[in-house]
């Protein structure tokens, strides 16, 4: 999963080309009813970027709750492993998930380095007079 | 100190892998054949399934296999000895096959075939019930497996793998007299977690139940053949 993200934030660094923009924060939001453990993945990221052109990024994951709807009638519902993942109004089997399969990038944080030509010329320090 | 910026994607965070997935599904439509993406837990019987399911499909379809393991050859080994074109594919520290990995294994099957005579294409995922269903690598159809010896628990356990199959096979159905297992409270689970998916269970010691089985990949091969828009989305 790292191994993905990295390749799709390298899709991204391209867009901008070929200006390198240095990244502060990627955002991503992660549903629950996914194969995803935010906590591994923000340890796996931290040693993944050290060395790269993202290494100092911090990954700050959102995470999406699973939502079902009773296709009998429409509630909607948060389904359970407890309970089979059946709606507690029905008990029907849970047929329409509205949330929780999220795998998104959401937003990215970066910035450019200011170019030498636009870095404000320092001013000369004053000689102190003897 | 540079001037923050934002860019809002709302990208899919498999993007990356999703676009080579999306490229190897082009070849598959382009050479007409079914391609399966067959997933369990390891020990689950999918290599017997293939064993099985080849010998006696391979007079009806033209067959190929993927197949995927972290170190060893031994199950492409047995697969070859079937008679079927295997290529496989190693994954070193990787527990699951990804759309890149099927597209190095897709070279080296042209190099051997050519791949618009074959109407089957079976990739067999490394053993693991959670990171492969996560992962499309451009199959038509997930065939999951589960084993009557992991338990009636597993379809709750990793819903995620279960919910993404077009058909479950629940193996070894042979040993049912042996255990302490309740096969319909199996099914149960899987048909609460998915009410849309094929349900079969399957001996492949004694060969029951595969006849509906491979009906319904007849069904699927006819399906793929005159309306590629069917497909796994």
């Amino acid at each position: 999963m790292t191994r993905c993200l990295l390749l799709s934030m390298h899709e991204w660094k391209q867009q901008h080309a070929p200006r390198e923009p240095h990244v502060d924060r990627v955002h991503l939001e992660v549903g629950t009813f996914t194969c995803v453990e935010p906590d591994q993945l923000v340890v796996t990221w931290s040693d993944a970027v050290k060395g790269t052109w993202l290494d100092g990024s911090e990954l700050v994951i959102e995470s999406v709750p699973l939502v079902g709807r009773c296709v009998r009638c429409q509630a909607t519902y948060s389904p359970d492993a407890a309970d089979g993942f059946r709606s507690p109004c029905c008990q029907h089997p849970m047929e329409e998930i509205v949330s929780g399969r999220e795998l998104r990038i959401r937003s990215v944080a970066y910035g450019f380095e200011p170019s030498p030509a636009h870095v404000p010329p320092t001013t000369p320090r004053p000689t102190a007079a003897r | 100190m540079h001037m923050p910026l934002e860019d809002t994607l709302g990208l899919n965070l498999l993007a990356a892998n999703q676009h080579r997935a999306e490229h190897n599904r082009e070849h598959f439509d382009a050479w007409n054949l079914l391609c399966l993406n067959v997933m369990s837990s390891p020990g689950a019987g999918k290599t017997s399934l293939l064993e099985r399911s080849l010998a006696a499909l391979s007079g009806r379809w033209a067959m190929a296999v993927l197949e995927g393991d972290m170190t060893t050859l031994l199950d492409a080994e047995r697969l070859e000895a079937v008679g079927i074109p295997v290529v496989p594919i190693t994954t070193g520290r990787a527990c699951h096959l990804d759309a890149a990995m099927v597209s190095g294994g897709l070279k080296l099957l042209h190099q051997r075939l050519d791949p618009a005579a074959l109407d089957i294409l079976w990739v067999e995922n490394v053993g693991n019930l959670v990171c492969p269903a996560e992962f499309a690598i451009g199959e038509h159809r997930k065939v999951a497996l589960l084993s009557v010896t992991e338990g009636d628990d597993k379809p709750l356990k990793y819903p995620v793998m279960f919910r993404e199959a077009d058909c479950v096979l629940i193996t070894k159905v042979d040993l049912l007299p042996h255990l302490p297992v309740d096969v319909e409270r199996i099914e149960a689970h899987i048909r609460q977690v998915n009410p849309r998916t094929a349900v079969f269970r399957l001996s492949a010691t004694t060969g029951e139940g595969f006849e509906a089985w491979h009906d319904w990949l007849d069904a699927q091969r006819q399906a793929v053949q005159t309306s590629p828009t069917l497909l796994h989305a």
